[in-house]
């Protein structure tokens, strides 16, 4: 156990340090070569480098491959390659504009890794689901239908709640918390600690990410972030409880693409979600073709600053994040 | 605008729990036998199409009540 325990300290330090090394490097690289988009929220519209997202990697791969390296877990590189292949997916959207169907098609390809290792390795998933309070249900064919859906999912869930400063990094670093901290109590120790870098990675990269931003995650990031927690809530069997824990974002989205009722880019949209007020802060919008958004509905009924938007983004995310932890004690709850 | 966003999160999470246990208490048990060496198959085609049917009217209920809840918001 002391060993586990060493390991847990030494990767999330890893991970925490080399992103908050990277990123500073990374924010002066992408400012020279002019990687810059305009931060619309902000006053007087700042320019703030992007994409974050190779900084993201690296502090995830640095940690996972070291801990490969201590346990030669066929989950743990399930967890790396899954990640690996989603962020190019995030980079290639992030250099050239694609259509929306790109991203949700190319991230379910991201998770063939996880069905191939799985028949090599038995045991990197499990056929079967587990519910609170009533058990397993196994399905395993529908399962290896969960996984592909899986990792688009959560990568576009992240990506789609990417919209305010320091919001997408900050929501990961409580949900993923919140996952790790499930994961101990399922008594799933090994991917717990592999969860943990996912975590230490979210909260120094929020150093840099949070308001007033410094840089963007981009696609690359925000996909990274998004398909190694559907990646660790695969391999770790807590799917209902990753979920739960997601669930402001989840709700997002759901609000988003029954309002649009069909797959888009935020870019393609004709009117934004909410405006400005004079003095800079976020309203709701009256355009009757604009999409609701878990902002809109926060904004409803007073306009906010994009802080305290951030803030109210946070705490549904530590609600959600309860709701998770108790979900993982009621995993050994039978009715 | 906050306290709607904790019910709606609530209720879904409430929901979450609940389609679990009916998808535990409709497929967990169900067992086709008769058709040789097609039970398998013919058991998880049946169980995948339970599954997707209710989920399905799990997004529709959730669907349902997001209107309700979010009724004023959304008309805005």
């Amino acid at each position: 156990m002391l060993d586990k325990t060493i390991a847990a300290v030494v990767i999330s330090a890893i991970a925490f340090v080399t992103v908050y090394l990277l990123t500073p490097i990374l924010i002066k690289t992408l400012e020279k070569r002019k990687l810059v988009v305009k931060d619309y929220n902000r006053v007087g519209g700042a320019v703030v480098p992007r994409p974050g997202g190779p900084s993201i990697l690296a502090g995830i791969m640095a940690s996972e491959i070291v801990l490969y390296a201590l346990y030669s877990s066929a989950a743990i590189l399930a967890i790396i390659i899954t990640t690996f292949l989603a962020f190019l997916v995030g980079l290639a959207d992030d250099r050239k504009v694609l259509g929306g169907w790109f991203k949700p098609l190319a991230l379910a390809g991201s998770a063939i890794p996880i069905i191939l290792l799985g028949i090599y390795a038995p045991g990197v998933y499990e056929s079967h689901l587990a519910f609170p309070l009533f058990g397993h249900v196994r399905i395993p064919e529908l399962y290896i239908a969960l996984i592909i859906f899986m990792i688009p999912i959560t990568g576009n869930t992240i990506n789609s709640i990417d919209v305010l400063n320091g919001v997408a990094s900050g929501f990961m670093t409580i949900a993923s918390f919140a996952l790790t901290i499930s994961l101990f109590i399922v008594h799933n120790y090994d991917i717990a600690i592999a969860s943990l870098p996912l975590g230490f990675v979210s909260l120094a990269f929020y150093k840099y990410h949070k308001f007033p931003s410094r840089i963007f995650p981009g696609d690359s990031g925000a996909l990274t972030l998004g398909a190694m927690y559907g990646a660790i809530a695969i391999v770790g069997h807590v799917e209902i409880i990753a979920a739960v824990a997601l669930l402001p974002a989840v709700i997002n989205s759901f609000l988003f693409l029954s309002s649009v009722k069909r797959i888009i880019e935020h870019r393609q949209l004709k009117s934004n979600p909410v405006e400005h007020t004079e003095d800079s802060k976020l309203k709701a919008t009256t355009h009757k073709d604009a999409p609701v958004t878990l902002v809109r509905l926060i904004v409803a009924n007073r306009p906010m600053t994009e802080k305290e938007v951030g803030f109210t983004i946070f705490k549904l995310a530590l609600f959600s994040a309860a709701l998770a932890i108790i979900t993982a004690f009621m995993m050994d709850v039978h009715i | 605008m906050k306290a709607p966003i904790y019910v709606y999160i609530s209720i879904m999470w409430i929901m979450i729990i609940a389609g679990g246990g009916l998808l535990f208490t409709i497929i967990a048990p169900l067992r086709i036998h008769g058709f040789g060496g097609y039970d398998e198959i013919l058991d998880s085609a049946v169980k995948a199409g339970i599954a997707i049917l209710l989920v399905i009217l799990w997004v529709f209920i959730v669907s349902k009540i997001k209107n309700w809840i979010f009724h004023k918001q959304i008309q805005n």
